[in-house]
C-alpha cells in the first residue's frame, strides 16, 4: 500500500541537479514524480521513478549517495477542497505529515499527492478506513 | 616480550645517554667549526668557539638554523666533509621554494638504517617478517629509509613504492606481507580499497604498519587498525636531521623515543627562542651529534609537540615526544586563533565523518573564513533534511569546543574531495594579505 521513493543527496551548486536528470535521461529511466528540498548548503532531490531497482543501480555506479524510504501515493480529484478531503481523514487519525508533494497525472480532473509518515502501513490502513486506497504504483495515465 | 634492535643503547642508563650526548656535542662542535664556515660564522656572531661548549648543558648557546638557513646554503653551504667521502643525497618534498639536499657518508647511511632498523624491531619485526614499503623511494627519504632499516632486521624487503594500489594490493596478498610503511593517509586508502573489494581484517595477512611523514590523529590510528586488522606505529624523521627514524613508536602507542645517542632534542618557545621543560608544548629543535656530512646544530623543525622522559612501559629509556600537533607553518591562524588541522581531524572522526576533509581559509570584507567540506556517505545520508541538518549543527558546535571558532560546514558529494596516494592536501588559504 507504499510506493518506493528514492531520496538522492545533491550539493547546492550549479549543475548538480542537471548531473542527476541526465543520468535518469542516459539511462532511460522515467520519473513519476520530483520534489527537491534545500538546506543552505545541501538538497535533497526525491523522485519516484518507473523502475527502483534499475536506478539504484546506476545511481550507486555513478557515486550519487541515496537511500530509498516508502511514501503513500493518493489519488484525489483536481477540484477545490479535494486535499481537504485526504487531510481531515489523516489528522482524524493522527497522522503527522513529515512533509508532502502534489503532482499532476496525464488525466484531467486528477490529481497525485505524495505523503512522507513516519508508520505508512499504519497510515494507510487509516487512509483505508476512510474509503482513500493508497496506490500500489504510480501508474499515472 | 618487547625486541630491541639494539638493546644496550635503546635500553641504557640515563646517565648514559647523558655521558654519550655530552662526549659526541662536544665533538661534533669541533667537527663543525672546523668545516662548515656558514655555522662557524653563526658562531663568531655569538663570540663562541668550541671551547665554550663542554657538553649538553652548553647547548642553548649555540645558534639556531633554520628552513631558510638551509635555502641560502644550498645547495654546499652546510656540507661537514669533503664530497669524495659523501655517497648519497637525499632531497625534501620542496613544496615551497627552494629544495633542500641533504648529504650522506656511508656511516652516515650505516646509523640512519639502524635507527629504522630500531623502529621496525618495536614494531614487532623479525627476519620472518615480509615488509612491504609503499612510501616513494627516490629523493624522499621515506622508501630509502625502511628499505636499509628493513635489510638490517633481516625482513624480506618488497620495495613497491607508492602509488599503484592495485599492486600493492596484488603483493600484500600473494607475498603475506606482514608489515607495511607507508603514509597514513595511503594506509587508509589501501585499507578502504581492500574493503570495498571485500576483504575484511583477518584476510588481510598484515600483522602491523609504520606510517609516518605527514600529520594524522590518535582517532585516524584506531581506523586503520580497524579495517587493516593491524598495530599501526608512529614513526617521525626530516630529511635535514636523516629521515624517517629520528624518533619512532613502540608497543605503548602513546610517544615516539627519540634515538638520543644521534639527536638532542630540545622544545622551545618559538617566538623567544627559549628552551621549554618536560611537558610544554613548543617547537621541536634537533642536533645531530653523529652525522658526519650534514651536522645541523640545533635545526628549527617547525613541528609542534610536547617533550616526556616518563618511564616507558616498553623498556626504552629514550626520551618520547608526543606526534607532532602541527607545524608551526601548517599552523592556521584564523580570526587571531591558532588552528592546526589536526585538530579539526579529530572533531570529524569523533562524529563519524569520514578522515577525507578539505579546510578553505578565505578572507571576507576583513574577515576570516573558515570553511570545512566533508564528503556526504552513504551511511550518514538519510531522507529526513532535519537530520542531516542537526548532524551538521553538532559538528559546528564540536568545532567550536575545539577551536574556539565558528566554522562553516558544507557537505560534499562522495568522491569529490581528491584522494591523494601521497601527501594529502588538506588546506587551501584564499587570503591575500
Amino acid at each position: 500500500m507504499s510506493v518506493k521513493q528514492i531520496s538522492v543527496f545533491l550539493e547546492n551548486k550549479p549543475g548538480a541537479l542537471c548531473e542527476l536528470t541526465s543520468v535518469l535521461a542516459e539511462n532511460n529511466i522515467d520519473m513519476r514524480a520530483f520534489s527537491v528540498a534545500e538546506a543552505s548548503d545541501f538538497g535533497i532531490a526525491r523522485i519516484i521513478v518507473d523502475d527502483v531497482y534499475k536506478t539504484t543501480t546506476v545511481l550507486r555506479e555513478k557515486g550519487f549517495v541515496h537511500s530509498v524510504s516508502p511514501v503513500l501515493a493518493v489519488a484525489l480529484s483536481d477540484t477545490p477542497g479535494g486535499l481537504n478531503e485526504i487531510l481531515k481523514s489523516l489528522s482524524a487519525e493522527k497522522v503527522n505529515v513529515e512533509y508532502m508533494y502534489a503532482f499532476l497525472g496525464n488525466t484531467p480532473g486528477k490529481a497525485y499527492m505524495v505523503f512522507k509518515v513516519h508508520e505508512p502501513v499504519a497510515a494507510a490502513a487509516a487512509l483505508s478506513k476512510h474509503g482513500i486506497m493508497p496506490l500500489d504504483e504510480l501508474n499515472v495515465e | 616480550m618487547e625486541r630491541y634492535y639494539q638493546p644496550e643503547i635503546e635500553t641504557a642508563s640515563r646517565e648514559q645517554i647523558k655521558a654519550w650526548q655530552d662526549e659526541r656535542l662536544v665533538k661534533q662542535v669541533r667537527h663543525v667549526w672546523d668545516n662548515v664556515p656558514y655555522y662557524r660564522k653563526k658562531m663568531e656572531e655569538k663570540d663562541l668557539t668550541p671551547d665554550d661548549i663542554k657538553g649538553r648543558d652548553d647547548l642553548k648557546k649555540l645558534p639556531f638554523l633554520s628552513k631558510a638557513d638551509l635555502r641560502d646554503a644550498y645547495p654546499y653551504g652546510l656540507l661537514g666533509m669533503p664530497l669524495k667521502e659523501c655517497v648519497r643525497i637525499q632531497s625534501t618534498s620542496g613544496t615551497t621554494g627552494k629544495r633542500v639536499v641533504a648529504f650522506y657518508t656511508q656511516h652516515d647511511i650505516d646509523l640512519w638504517e639502524d635507527c629504522c632498523a630500531r623502529a621496525i624491531t618495536a614494531a614487532g619485526g623479525t627476519n620472518e617478517d615480509v615488509c612491504q614499503i609503499s612510501y616513494g623511494y627516490g629523493l624522499f627519504t621515506g622508501g630509502p629509509g625502511l628499505n636499509g632499516g628493513s635489510h638490517k632486521v633481516g625482513c624480506l624487503t618488497v620495495p613497491t613504492s607508492s602509488g599503484n594500489t592495485e599492486r600493492q594490493i596484488m603483493f600484500i596478498r600473494d607475498l603475506s606481507a606482514t608489515i607495511l610503511c607507508c603514509t597514513p593517509s595511503y594506509a587508509a586508502y589501501l585499507g578502504e580499497t581492500m574493503k570495498e573489494m571485500g576483504m575484511t581484517p583477518d584476510q588481510i595477512p598484515l600483522k602491523a604498519g609504520i606510517f609516518g611523514a605527514e600529520a594524522w590523529s590518535e582517532e585516524m590510528r584506531q581506523d586503520i587498525q580497524n579495517t587493516l586488522g593491524i598495530k599501526a606505529y608512529d614513526i617521525y624523521g626530516l630529511t635535514e636531521v636523516s629521515g624517517p627514524g629520528v624518533a619512532f613508536e613502540c608497543s605503548a602507542q602513546n610517544g615516539m623515543h627519540i634515538n638520543e645517542d644521534h639527536f638532542i632534542a630540545e622544545v622551545i618557545d618559538p617566538e623567544t627562542g627559549e628552551p621549554l621543560p618536560d611537558g610544554e608544548q613548543g617547537e621541536l629543535v634537533f642536533s645531530s651529534i653523529t652525522k658526519e656530512a650534514f651536522p645541523l646544530l640545533r635545526y628549527r623543525t617547525r613541528d609542534i609537540c610536547v617533550l616526556s622522559h616518563e618511564k616507558c612501559s616498553c623498556g626504552r629509556t629514550h626520551v618520547k615526544m608526543s606526534k607532532p600537533r602541527g607545524r608551526t607553518d601548517d599552523m592556521l591562524i584564523i580570526r587571531g586563533v591558532n588552528v592546526f588541522p589536526s585538530q579539526i581531524e579529530t572533531v570529524l572522526i569523533n562524529q563519524g565523518y569520514p578522515a577525507n576533509y578539505q579546510i578553505i581559509v578565505d578572507r571576507v570584507r576583513n574577515t576570516d573564513t573558515l570553511d570545512i567540506q566533508v564528503e556526504m556517505t552513504p551511511e550518514m545520508f538519510t531522507d529526513n533534511m532535519g537530520e542531516i541538518t542537526s548532524r551538521q549543527k553538532a559538528l559546528v558546535d564540536g568545532l567550536r569546543a575545539m577551536l574556539g571558532l565558528t566554522a562553516k560546514v558544507t557537505l560534499v558529494a562522495p568522491k569529490t574531495i581528491v584522494r591523494s596516494e601521497g601527501k594529502a592536501v588538506r588546506v587551501i588559504d584564499k587570503r591575500k594579505i
